[in-house]
């Protein structure tokens, strides 16, 4: 099989890539057998090198969390992974807040194998933008999800068999406090930054609204304080796929043969073009053709065009790593996020916190349009609170984020040697 | 070509960053448009202890802004301070920046709706050697800080103090002080200064303030 993705990026990206055996595209990773594997082993290629995921129980009874939609859970298992070193004084500790399908597996590779990079891998790891030589990177699965931590796809307590939709609603607020707890846990009181984009970005402003002063510095990529009515219609095509799937079961599905891949594969296809963008779409693909150069007339073949094609292996991708609930529970945590409203008022929401503010936007995101970040920005200034704003330009959409690692390092770099110096002269 | 022109004088820029300190309060909130890598922000942090933001559109320059800590946000003065709330400053900085702006009227507003007071820095295309120059050869000015033909330069407009003077009337803004530099001084209340000065700071405040 043709390997989408292959082939369909700038010349001069592929070059960088090579050595690695993944590419990333479109913000996924996607196996390539086009490129040449050099041998450099872990600590020579840049990568923070093999590493595993670990898990902690927080919230377990008699404690439970309380959840902000409602209703208690606990306990909570929570999945999340660590590179680099916790300095003495415990002052340099980043945590990273993972977008809408992400999970705890930031950097390095878990099997040498596979050697199967991070999501985050070019941004993280030793002489990278957030650079595991100085500092102690934390990253965690969200509640909710399906990679290591408590989600809808877990037993229920007391109960043989997987929450399905009984599982209690989950917001933002509820992902930032088991964060915290989790930082907590490990013997963190503050930390130097914490750091997202897309929903990760939406829990960096949580967390400085909800936990002031237990962050020095927020950096909030590709995000808003809510999330543009367009973006929830296409969360909401999404879980429609997903809902109507026949093999939903009202999401009591994970006993049976079949789970609703379909659906999910379908939501993952039209939110996949929400992360493009008309530039990047254009020059990955245009109207190539997969195979040849004549039309097949054949309504059946679905991927004639690369962009069917791509879409097809995302969504196949998808439904191997993801549970169709989970999708539906962050996907709603998303559309429900509304920082203003929840905190009175976004000035008063980003005045509480002392941190230092970055904030990025892209010019060609439309899932988060440089309107959303401008706005947070606003009240942050409004708030008499310390900001950086840069609207980047690039080609790759909402995407962006993940793609354009060296031009994000660029800033993220400079801003982190400068908090922690502020920091050190502080104290 | 540009040789054999009168060449202004390149702004002293030390001299006149000492003079903008001068007219800053301590601990007041300033905001710098078109703050280049911070110099001056950096100083009114240090020495005035005020809280800063830079604006700027050079993505190097932003980046060196945020390598001496401070705050910035990357922007076209053109389209404006959207961003800024009304007020959220107490002092607006403009140093050498409104010749080069495509609409000055627009960016002077915005400070005084940013700011209390505005600083700003210009260059007098009305001294008296540029004026002869431009009669004895019939070619525009150049200068020496910026070196630029007609056709290339960042310096989109030219004007002399009594062209400034015309225009912050006619927006309804005060001119509250005018400090024309001459020879590298300041020296305020010139005589003859639209003749003598290479260039000029305003300090303005709203005419209803």
């Amino acid at each position: 099989m043709p390997c989408p993705g292959a082939g369909l990026l700038r010349p001069d990206r592929r070059l960088k890539l090579t050595g690695r055996r993944v590419l990333r595209v479109g913000g996924s990773v996607v196996e390539t057998m086009a490129i040449k594997v050099s041998a450099t082993g872990p600590s020579g290629d840049g990568s923070v090198g093999l590493v595993e995921t670990s898990t902690l129980k927080l919230f377990s009874p008699p404690e439970s969390l309380t959840l902000a939609g409602g209703g208690q859970l606990g306990a909570i298992t929570v999945a999340y992974e660590t590179y680099g070193t916790l300095s003495a004084e415990r002052d340099n500790a980043i945590f990273v807040c993972h977008a809408l399908t992400g999970d705890a597996h930031a950097a390095g590779y878990h099997d040498a194998e596979s050697e199967k990079l991070g999501w985050w891998d070019d941004f993280v790891g030793p002489g990278k933008g957030l650079d595991t030589n100085r500092y102690f990177v934390i990253c965690a699965n969200v509640v909710g999800g399906c990679q290591g931590t408590t989600g809808p796809g877990d037993v229920a307590p007391g109960s043989e068999a997987p929450w399905g939709l009984e599982f209690p609603f989950i917001t933002v607020d509820d992902m930032v406090t088991v964060h915290r707890a989790l930082v907590e846990q490990l013997g963190i009181e503050q930390l130097l930054a914490v750091i997202g984009g897309s929903l990760g970005g939406m829990q960096v402003l949580e967390w400085a609204a909800r936990f002031p002063d237990t962050i020095r510095s927020a950096i909030v990529l590709a995000s808003g304080a809510k999330l543009p009515a367009r973006g929830i219609a296409f969360n909401a095509i999404g879980r429609r796929a997903i809902l109507v799937d026949p093999s939903f079961h009202d999401g009591d599905y994970y006993s049976q043969d079949e789970v609703p891949r379909f659906g999910l594969a379908l939501a993952r296809m039209v939110a996949h073009v929400t992360y493009l963008s008309e530039a990047s779409i254009e020059m990955k693909f245009g109207r190539r053709l997969q195979e040849g150069d004549q039309f097949a007339y054949d309504l059946a073949r679905e991927t004639e065009f690369q962009v069917e094609s791509y879409l097809h292996h995302q969504g196949k991708q998808f439904v191997e790593r993801f549970d169709a609930n989970s999708y539906l529970y962050l996907t709603r945590a998303m559309d429900y996020f509304d920082l203003g409203a929840t905190h009175g008022s976004l000035t008063e929401a980003l005045g509480r916190s002392d941190a230092r503010y970055l904030v990025i936007s892209y010019s060609t995101d439309w899932l988060f349009p440089t309107s959303q970040s401008r706005e947070v920005v606003s009240s942050m200034v409004e708030a008499g609170r310390d900001v950086t704003m840069i609207e980047f330009e690039s080609p790759f959409g909402h995407d962006a984020f993940l793609i354009e690692h060296e031009q994000l390092a660029g800033v993220v770099v400079p801003f982190l040697e400068q908090t922690l110096e502020a920091a050190r002269g502080r104290s | 070509m540009s040789a054999t022109r009168y060449s202004m004088p390149g702004p002293d820029t030390e001299m006149i960053d000492e003079l903008l300190l001068e007219q800053v309060d301590d601990g007041s909130r300033v905001i710098d448009l078109g703050c280049g890598d911070g110099r001056l922000l950096d100083r009114l942090r240090s020495e005035r202890g005020c809280r800063v933001l830079g604006v700027e559109l050079g993505e190097a320059e932003v980046t060196a802004v945020i390598g001496r800590g401070l705050s910035v946000i990357r922007a076209d003065l053109d389209q404006g301070l959207g961003d800024i709330p009304d007020d959220s400053f107490d002092t607006a900085v403009l140093s050498q920046t409104l010749q080069q702006v495509h609409r000055p009227t627009t960016v002077l507003r915005e400070m005084l709706r940013v700011a209390r007071r505005a600083l700003v820095v210009v260059p007098n295309f009305g001294h008296w050697r540029i004026r002869l120059k431009v009669i004895q050869q019939g070619r525009a000015p150049v200068t020496d800080s910026l070196p630029y033909e007609w056709y290339d330069t960042p310096n989109l407009h030219v004007c002399s103090m009594h062209d400034i003077r015309d225009l912050v009337d006619q927006l309804g803004i005060k001119v509250v002080r005018e400090i024309p530099i001459i020879g590298g001084r300041p020296v305020e209340r010139a005589w003859w200064a639209n003749l003598r000065a290479d260039s000029a700071m305003y300090v303005l405040e709203r005419a209803n303030a």
